[in-house]
């Protein structure tokens, strides 16, 4: 099983390398056979590297330690969740998955592409092609899964037990499916600039990935920063730790993309610029897989560190930007410009949001690197952290965040601001009421607090504000407005959803940096202590034994006004003995949409234990916005608009259906 | 305003804009990048009083001590130097004698250097990159620990 699975990976190498020559020559001399090649061998290709991934799972599922890679990562008592999981909690295994959802993702317009131009569509399999071929050579030639080991160890050297959770069986197929996504967006960029043509199906087919990938994207980040908020013990959500800006960095592009290539696909106007941003996205993609995958950083994400590994992934890095920045430089000024638009509009708009998302992209981009560059030139080690992006990062997004409102309510071409502002008057008026709340009722200390929950607010009655005037709430009769109400396209449902969930993660992410409370102290079993007006009693230390660590649970009541228990929080303190490492398990009950969270820390002497509270206010709407922000693009994708061509298909099978009824 | 003088206004915002960013920026990264120092590199830097540097190296065998509640006090050490440090909250559960870790904070007038972060990184040999590398230019670092 395995020896095919590492032979299924070959033919898909090989495949790959077809699948990049055939249809692109094909193309060129517009020849229907060669380009018709590509169809069924990305398909196949999807196929031979499912196989290929399957055998290695199943290598993790049965414990199968002659392989080299399951013997670093598995353990034969771990959960079998966890044993499956393990297939992509390793280095070898992560880069499989990576090109499993790309040729996934191959596959997937190689199946339901047929209505697009066949040159095009050859020339995004293509590309999508040879961005695999390069991906299964360094798979191959330097992270081989399938390396046997021989004799056969009798058990394994356990999956690192940070790893061992169910966020590990979410977060990366979701991260990748949103990394690799985009790189559908990068083949129609770069076909576009093969063919120096873009029509009107390139921006029809390219939004909608964009939305898939914008979605997986968004799911995957606010997974693992939940992910590290409980596993770590930390308490923190964000910590711009080079790797988690290694991902939002494509997500802040990719947000930009989302939004300009509405403004193409509406009035085709921006295309080059949604072209190019088409290929940073990606890009910035790349880098990250680049910063997280080559041992350039430490981090939990660095699995192993070999430095020939650094060095392919940066040819594949510099080979692809470089090669389609080079394409574009020389391509783009092909390609024709479109409509135009008075500043204040729609586009205007969407232009003002794209200027801020590049540039906080920007001094991300810097603030992660620059650490790299001056260790590269200099003796000097610094690290760039909070305080930076704090100071760089905030002042870019706030007034974006102000201005979100005004842009679906803004008219194309021209719009007329007095009257957008006058609708958002109510929008305005609960902004305002929320902040003198939070200042006279909540903490009047701090205004930043009482600002930043009004800018939430003001996002979220924005959104709300939009839905009511596009169904014209307070213009026409109740009853026309439930018709227009029902009547609206999707996609206007599913900007205001995103919008509202962009408010509700800024009201967790205020909430919680603003109003959030913490102590510190030693406890003895029997003390209470009290936070933000919550009771908690430590009742002891228990031991625990689990498949494969042993845990020192501690056990805290939650005492009610009455001093009756309400619920019961466990923090407990794991060794794994296999790997010889303690992970920290943190107790966190929810109440409403805060949290309670504790962590356990030493046992000192006296058999009392240090124990770290914090209050959490609205912290679970961080994720929760999150979540709203992803059914938005859900939403989105639903609408009939984009739903490629599907009045064309049906106009063709209905023309199909005679002619194959004839006998 | 005619076309063109328009179109140059928007180009002109959007200039100032940029260079507004990108001199938030750099001006950021002078004062809010913390440079990295191991205990025997001190002596040779000019500190301002008050600045946010990391700083690296090994936890002194036998110098951790709990004091009041869930302040600890430890020594980080080079082998050529130490430092004294102090840091109120829960250490990471890789922090252990004689391993590496890497402190965040300022120091304070008695020249006690007061964390507000401890990072022992979940790397297989406790050893953060920059205490290696920071230990392998002194010469005390041997490869074979591993």
């Amino acid at each position: 099983m395995v020896e095919t699975g590492h032979f299924a990976l070959v033919l898909a190498f090989a495949l790959s390398v077809v699948q990049t020559l055939v249809p692109l020559f094909g193309a060129r001399m517009n020849n229907q056979k060669m380009m018709a090649v590509g169809g069924p061998v990305a398909v196949t290709g999807f196929a031979l590297t499912a196989l290929s991934f399957a055998a290695l799972a199943m290598a993790y599922a049965t414990s199968d330690f002659s392989v080299a890679n399951v013997w670093d990562n598995s353990h034969s008592l771990q959960p079998l969740i966890y044993k499956i999981t393990g297939t992509w909690g390793n280095h070898e295994g992560s880069m499989l998955l990576w090109v499993l959802i790309l040729t996934f993702f191959g596959g997937l317009v190689a199946a339901f592409g047929s209505n697009l131009p066949a040159t095009l569509r050859a020339n995004v399999l293509a590309v999508q092609g040879a961005i695999g071929a390069t991906f299964f050579l360094f798979i191959l030639a330097t992270s081989n899964p399938f390396a046997r080991l021989n004799p056969a160890p009798i058990e394994g050297r356990d999956l690192n037990p940070i790893l061992q959770d169910l966020g590990l069986a979410i977060h990366p197929p979701l991260l990748y499916l949103g990394y690799v996504g985009f790189s559908i967006c990068f083949s129609f960029s770069v076909a576009a600039l093969i063919e120096g043509r873009i029509d009107a199906s390139w921006a029809r087919w390219v939004r909608p990935w964009t939305l898939v990938a914008w979605m997986f994207l968004t799911g995957g980040i606010a997974m693992g920063s939940y992910w590290a908020y409980y596993e770590l013990g930390w308490g923190g959500f964000w910590f711009w730790d080079p790797v988690e800006n290694a991902s939002f960095m494509p997500w802040l592009a990719g947000t930009a993309l989302l939004h300009s290539a509405i403004v193409m696909e509406k009035r085709s106007a921006l295309k080059i610029w949604t072209l190019l941003l088409a290929i940073l996205t990606f890009s910035l993609s790349l880098l990250g897989t680049f910063l997280v995958r080559s041992g350039v950083l430490t981090s939990v994400h660095a699995f192993a560190t070999d430095p020939t590994r650094g060095v392919f992934i940066l040819c594949i890095l510099t080979l692809f930007i470089g090669g389609s920045l080079a394409l574009f430089a020389f391509r783009a000024s092909s390609l024709t410009a479109g409509g135009l638009f008075h500043p204040i509009s729609r586009e205007g708009a969407l232009v003002l949001n794209n200027l801020f998302l590049t540039t906080a992209t920007a001094t991300v981009l810097i603030g992660t690197l620059y650490p790299l560059a001056v260790e590269a030139v200099s003796a000097d080690k610094i690290s760039v952290g909070a305080p930076f992006f704090n100071l760089t990062f905030g002042p870019l997004m706030v007034p974006l965040l102000v201005a979100v409102p005004f842009g679906p309510l803004l008219a194309w071409k021209r719009g007329d601001i007095f009257a957008v502002a006058q609708r958002l008057m109510a929008a305005f008026a609960a902004a305002l009421l929320a902040v003198l709340v939070t200042a006279l009722f909540i903490d009047g200390a701090s205004v930043f607090a009482a600002l930043g929950v009004g800018l939430a607010f003001w996002l979220i009655c924005g959104a709300l504000t939009d839905i009511a005037v596009k169904s014209g709430f307070g213009s026409v009769a109740p009853g026309i407005i439930f018709r227009r109400f029902a009547g609206l396209p999707r996609s206007v449902f599913g900007t205001a959803l995103a919008h509202l969930g962009l408010g509700l993660t800024t009201l967790g992410i205020v909430g919680t940096l603003c109003f959030g409370t913490e102590k510190i102290l030693s406890m003895h079993a029997g003390e209470t202590v009290q936070l933000s007006g919550h009771t908690l009693r430590f009742e002891g230390l228990y031991p625990a034994q689990g498949p494969n660590y042993s845990e020192d649970r501690g056990r805290f009541a939650l005492l009610g006004a009455d001093g009756s228990t309400t619920a019961v929080i466990t923090s407990s303190k794991r060794s794994y003995p296999v790997r010889q490492m303690t992970t920290t398990e943190s107790g966190i009950k929810t109440i409403g949409f805060s949290q309670l969270y504790l962590s356990l820390g030493d046992e000192g002497t006296d058999g009392s234990v240090v124990v770290r509270l914090w209050w959490k206010p609205l912290v679970t709407l961080i994720w929760g916005g999150s979540l709203v922000m992803m059914a938005g693009a859900a939403v989105s994708l639903m609408d009939r608009r984009l739903r490629v061509g599907a009045p064309s298909r049906r106009r063709k099978s209905a023309g199909a259906v005679p002619s194959a009824s004839l006998p | 305003m005619t076309r063109k003088q328009k179109r140059l206004s928007v180009i002109a915002g959007g200039l100032a804009f940029l260079g507004a960013a990108t001199g938030l920026t750099f001006y950021a990264l002078g004062q809010k990048a913390s440079y990295f120092y191991m205990p025997a590199d001190l002596t040779s830097a000019s500190l301002q009083p008050g600045q946010r540097i990391r700083l690296g190296g090994l936890v002194e065998k036998g110098t951790i001590e709990r004091g009041q509640g869930a302040t600890v006090a430890f020594s980080v050490t080079d082998n050529q130097k130490q430092v004294k440090v102090t840091y109120t909250g829960i250490l990471p559960d890789l922090f252990r004698e004689e391993q590496g870790v890497i402190t965040e904070g300022t120091f304070r007038q008695d020249g006690v250097f007061v964390a507000d972060s401890v990072l022992a990184k979940h790397d297989e040999n406790y050893m953060p990159k920059e205490v290696a590398d920071g230990l392998k230019s002194k010469g005390v670092w041997q490869e074979s620990k591993k």
